[in-house]
């Protein structure tokens, strides 16, 4: 059973194609991983699959139906949503403000025009659950903006839980964070992977390679090979154009990131 | 982005707040009459800061910039006007055609603009206002063209003879707070949340399953509407509906007003910004009729200095005289600008 499907996709930008003729199945239930060097296309490729890039060529399937040109908001419904490489939170609104934004859609308060947002029994429970579940509860009334870098990568991953997603896609959750804090977030990866469909895009090899069940590899917008960490590991094409020998966390990049 | 608003649930003291603008505004007739001004320039306050708040609806709550907001205010004018030619009078119906009209005008604009972003939203907010300017000046049969509806009556609620100038400043004041606090409550309840956070990031709003354009079509709706309300009252207040009420200036002067008065991160700042818009206006133009050059002199000089307001200049200018003399005690004029969001120096 797959949870995403693409077939052919591809977008260009005038002369540049960002994603080319791309199809892969991404199994539900499971973690995936994109890898592949800056500029690949994994970006793109999400900016595709959740709705904020149309494109040009090919298909994008979700539990079985065609949303290649659903809006995101209608993609987010259905379940599937995403997080940002850049941060991306309401850096002007506290971490519960955040979080409820996030959970009053779908107890269908979000039209209420005169009550107060946060009276409402069940909608505060549930944002509880998820500033308790990312490890926020001690910064609940601070707002976006004053929080360290990765309490706002936290954040974000609970921004999107607050969603309920079936498939949850990860830009780089790990870019800034310091080798500890990564390895945390990678169990953290991985732990989430039980419960729903986690697609990652990451730097950070060596978390890779050990919490991922399947890896795609993307190069110059072009799928280049996919299996598991074993195999991809194995694979002398994927030596050649990205891990290099031997050296699993690429310094270069991981610089570019911090 | 620099120094940003505090969050919407940390209100300080919402009901004082109110207490104290209402007293103010209560005890205003009497200050002017020591002053020796009429009491219609408190009026022209009420009705201008009224307008001002339902234009930071948009501006304030959710971010968006209109430059043709006097096309929903006018219109209510012009409602009004329209419906006592054809002998719909009252107060409660005066009130209902104006914030219907409002709202028409600002459903039909929002349908068109919504999906824009940034300078394509403002500038395409400038020409519809401005189309709504042509229409009047061209439909001489409904609008009475150039010379806009003259000869308008205020109503007799209750028998009350609104053409006593003091009556008809606390018929006005009533609508205010309760349009206020109308706008208040809509600006802290779960809608009025889900506009800050499509201010302070539209796309990830997307991406939490909104429909973001709904959201911003129905901030353009509410806040035309109870424009359009604040032009119903102007056309009461002036005995008339002119096309000038329609005409860009007049979104460009609300617009300025509610930045003077820091509507961007104070909830009640426009209402400052009003005062001193409507106050400036009267006392410079008694001295001169390029009023305008020296009120620019002093807006440029204002969000130059303080990008957040009046309220910022005022809080700033008050703690420099508490260093100085030592005392805690705050200026009065200061007092209601105090509680407003996000205005602590």
């Amino acid at each position: 059973m797959s949870s995403l499907k693409t077939e052919n996709l591809s977008v260009q930008f005038g002369a540049v194609k960002p994603v080319d003729d791309v199809s892969v199945e991404i199994a539900a239930g499971r973690l995936t991983s994109i890898i592949g060097p800056n500029g690949a296309g994994k970006t793109s490729f999400f900016n595709l699959l959740t709705g904020l890039y149309q494109p040009t060529r090919g298909k994008v399937f979700f539990d079985g139906q065609d949303v290649t040109r659903m809006p995101v908001h209608q993609k987010v419904r259905a379940g599937l949503t995403r997080t940002f490489q850049i941060l991306n939170v309401f850096d002007t609104l506290t971490v519960e403000e955040n979080i409820r934004a996030a959970v009053q859609r779908r107890h269908g308060r979000s039209a209420y025009l005169f009550c107060a947002p946060d009276r409402h029994g069940p909608v505060e429970d549930e944002l509880s659950a998820v500033i308790e579940r990312v490890r926020l509860q001690e910064k609940r009334k601070v707002r976006a903006c004053d929080l360290s870098h990765g309490h706002r990568r936290h954040l974000e991953i609970g921004l999107s839980l607050a969603t309920r997603p079936k498939t949850l896609l990860l830009d780089e959750p790990m870019s800034g964070l310091g080798m500890y804090e990564s390895s945390v977030m990678g169990e953290f990866v991985r732990e989430l992977a039980q419960e729903l469909t986690v697609v990652l895009v990451e730097h950070h090899m060596s978390v890779v390679l050990s919490i991922s069940d399947t890896i795609l590899v993307l190069s110059q917008g072009r799928l280049l090979a996919s299996g598991t960490p074993a195999e991809i590991q194995a694979s002398p094409l994927v030596q050649a154009a990205y891990l290099g020998t031997g050296r699993y966390d690429l310094p270069q990049e991981r610089a570019a990131h911090a | 982005m620099t120094r940003q608003t505090a969050p919407i649930s940390a209100l300080s003291r919402p009901t004082i707040t109110f207490g104290l603008l209402l007293g103010m505004f209560v005890v205003l007739p009497a200050v002017l009459q020591a002053l020796g001004i009429s009491f219609s320039l408190g009026t022209e306050i009420l009705i201008i800061a009224l307008f001002a708040m339902s234009y930071n609806i948009l501006l304030g709550t959710t971010g968006l910039a209109s430059f043709g907001h006097a096309a929903f205010f006018g219109s209510g004018a012009y409602a009004v006007g329209i419906a006592q030619n054809y002998g719909i009078d009252g107060a409660a119906t005066g009130l209902a055609v104006a914030f219907a009209a409002g709202l028409c005008a600002a459903l039909l604009v929002g349908l068109l603009v919504m999906k824009k972003r940034g300078i394509y939203f403002g500038l395409l907010t400038l020409a519809f206002g401005q189309m709504f300017y042509i229409v009047a000046l061209r439909w001489d049969g409904l609008t009475g063209g150039e010379t806009g509806l003259t000869g308008l009556r205020r109503p007799a609620p209750f028998g009350l003879n609104l053409n006593d100038q003091l009556t008809f400043y606390y018929f006005i004041l009533a609508i205010f707070m309760v349009a206020l606090w109308v706008i208040w409550r809509i600006t802290h309840s779960p809608f009025g949340s889900l506009l800050a956070a499509i201010k302070s990031n539209e796309l990830r709003t997307q991406y939490l399953g909104y429909d973001t354009a709904r959201y911003k079509l129905a901030a353009m709706a509410i806040s035309g509407a109870l424009s359009g309300l604040a032009g119903g009252l102007y056309a009461w207040f002036q005995y008339a509906a002119y096309p000038q009420n329609l005409f860009w200036i007049e979104s460009g002067n609300i617009v300025i007003l509610t930045l003077l008065g820091g509507g961007l991160s104070s909830f009640f700042g426009p209402i400052l910004g009003a005062a001193v818009f409507v106050g400036a206006q009267d006392l410079i133009s008694s001295y001169t009729e390029h009023w305008m050059f020296f009120f620019g002199l002093i807006f440029i000089l204002v969000v130059t200095a303080f990008p957040n307001g009046l309220p910022e200049a005022l809080a700033r200018f008050a703690s420099v005289l508490r260093r100085s003399s030592g005392s805690a005690s705050e200026p009065a004029s200061s007092a209601h600008v105090a509680p407003a969001r996000g205005t602590a120096p």
